[in-house]
């Protein structure tokens, strides 16, 4: 199957989607669920990474900055920056995607390949709203929580590091993330998560709710997934950047 | 009534099903047999509207298939029970909570009511003590009680049944298939079962329905099947020693 008609699938999918669901009060408790599986448990890994991710930034400029001419105020400053803008939103995603992704794509695709989902369609349910939108919604309202969360564990990783290591000061760190604060670089990180978060959700339940045979091919279905998933970020991160800050 | 008339479908230019009619009929246990690959599945599937023929019709008690609005497909639907073949019950939802998930989705009941339905349809498919297993928990001839137990909670007026017995012992086999007749009669509803195992069809065939390649081959009742002349039908029930002397003995005794 080419590319295209790949793209016009994913489309067509997503207008089943973005149906009325069926029963509210069913509606409601897998929303809860999948925002239980989707967002609080990837709670622990996005803190650990983001934190150790905002030391590592911190370490890694306050050794590039060993000139007198430079301040050091600016290590906070460009890990503020560099959280903020690039590390939260993207490469948090990429790790939401392998996570959430194959984990959606993988359990979509099990459903398939042991008729559950067409035990759904014979009962007169449309399984890709009932099995998808709960999913969109979940990642679209806790993904920035998360996206926000791992701004603050960076910067704060960042501030640990220098207490640690005695790089820089903590005084000069907290001068530098203070400075030049700019509120609409945090809308611009919050656009991109949402952007991010739906792609999360999409692709790799497109994935795993049109795969055909069995466990193995669930398991390729679930890469694939991961992979496309990843190159949609990075080129979506690409466009996003070039429109919300060129 | 079902009525299925030259039914036809195909997979990218392969035809599977060649202008298939038959009828299936209230209180009834009807069975679709025929070698791997004969269409059998598809012809389940064309049925349930899971593939859509290329050519036929499918009429459920007057309704088209093929004419049913979105709308009316779904009405349709919700009078269908299926028991898929690996009983298909959703991993994540307990024993209760598989049987209660149509209930949940198609009416209003209050929780106890709906409670009351899903512990009546466990009685009535002998399973007790499994509410608050997983599916995972349980043995494959629990999950495939389980999964009548879900198909026929909603008082359906057709049950489709693949292989509901496969991979199951004789004797589990043999409750199964008598659950399945039971229930038939007690619902009065209209059965199609889709099966290999010839006990089941020597036991519950009330009607039989043989493809080979994609087209009816035979047509009859499991006393006609001992009698039948048709070369195709008997190469395939009588391939085993075991029901070629098993119809010579039932063919002996009429005789005599």
């Amino acid at each position: 199957m080419n590319y295209l008609e790949h793209i016009g699938k994913y489309f067509i999918m997503l207008k089943q989607v973005f149906k009325k669901p069926q029963k509210w009060s069913v509606f409601k408790e897998t929303l809860f669920r999948e925002i239980e599986d989707l967002g609080l448990k990837s709670l622990g890994i996005i803190m650990f990474i983001s934190f150790f991710v905002g030391g590592v930034v911190a370490i890694q400029t306050a050794l590039n900055v060993d000139s007198p001419f430079i301040p050091k105020y600016l290590i906070g400053f460009a890990t503020k920056r560099s959280m903020i803008l690039e590390f939260a939103p993207t490469f948090m995603s990429v790790i939401l995607a392998g996570k959430v992704g194959s984990y959606i794509s993988s359990s979509i695709g099990t459903m398939r390949v042991t008729e559950q989902i067409d035990a759904l369609e014979v009962m007169g349910i449309n399984s890709l709203n009932y099995l998808v939108l709960p999913k969109i919604i979940a990642t679209l309202f806790f993904y920035p929580i998360l996206i926000v969360l791992a701004m603050f564990l960076g910067i704060y990783g960042g501030y640990i590091a220098g207490l640690l290591t005695g790089r820089f000061f903590s005084e000069d760190y907290i001068y530098g993330i203070q400075l030049d604060f700019d509120p609409y670089f945090i809308k611009y990180a919050l656009i991109k998560t949402l952007v991010f978060a739906f792609v999360i959700a999409t692709i790799p339940a497109y994935h795993g709710y049109y795969v055909k045979g069995g466990s193995l091919e669930v398991g390729r279905a679930s890469t694939q997934a991961v992979v496309w998933t990843s190159v949609v970020i990075i080129l979506l991160n690409y466009f996003l950047t070039q429109m919300l800050l060129g | 009534m079902i009525e299925v008339k030259d039914l036809y479908k195909e997979f990218s230019g392969i035809p599977v099903l060649k202008g298939v009619s038959t009828t299936f009929e209230k209180g009834k246990t009807s069975m679709i047999i025929g070698q791997s690959g004969s269409g059998k599945t598809v012809f389940l599937k064309c049925l349930l509207g899971l593939h859509i023929p290329e050519k036929g019709e499918i009429c459920f008690d007057g309704r088209k298939h093929t004419e049913l609005t979105i709308k009316t497909k779904r009405q349709l639907r919700k009078e269908i029970g299926m028991v898929f073949q690996g009983g298909a019950l959703y991993d994540s939802l307990t024993v209760e909570e598989n049987i209660m998930f149509p209930l949940k989705m198609f009416t209003k009941n209050s929780y106890s009511e709906m409670l009351n339905r899903v512990n009546f349809v466990l009685d009535r498919v002998n399973l007790v003590n499994a509410n608050k297993k997983f599916p995972a928990e349980i043995s494959g001839g629990m999950q495939k009680r389980v999964a009548i137990a879900r198909a026929i909670v909603m008082n359906p007026k057709y049950l489709f049944c693949d292989e509901p017995n496969s991979g199951l012992d004789p004797n589990t086999a043999t409750l199964i298939d008598n659950l399945i007749q039971e229930i038939t009669k007690e619902y009065d509803m209209i059965t199609v079962i889709n099966s290999h195992d010839m006990n089941s069809v020597m036991e519950i065939g009330e009607k039989i329905v043989f493809l080979k390649d994609g087209v009816k081959a035979w047509e009859g009742t499991n006393k006609e099947i001992f009698k039948t002349e048709n070369e195709a039908i008997v190469n395939f029930v009588y391939s085993s020693n075991l029901f070629r002397k098993v119809r010579e003995a039932y063919l002996n005794e009429t005789n005599q």
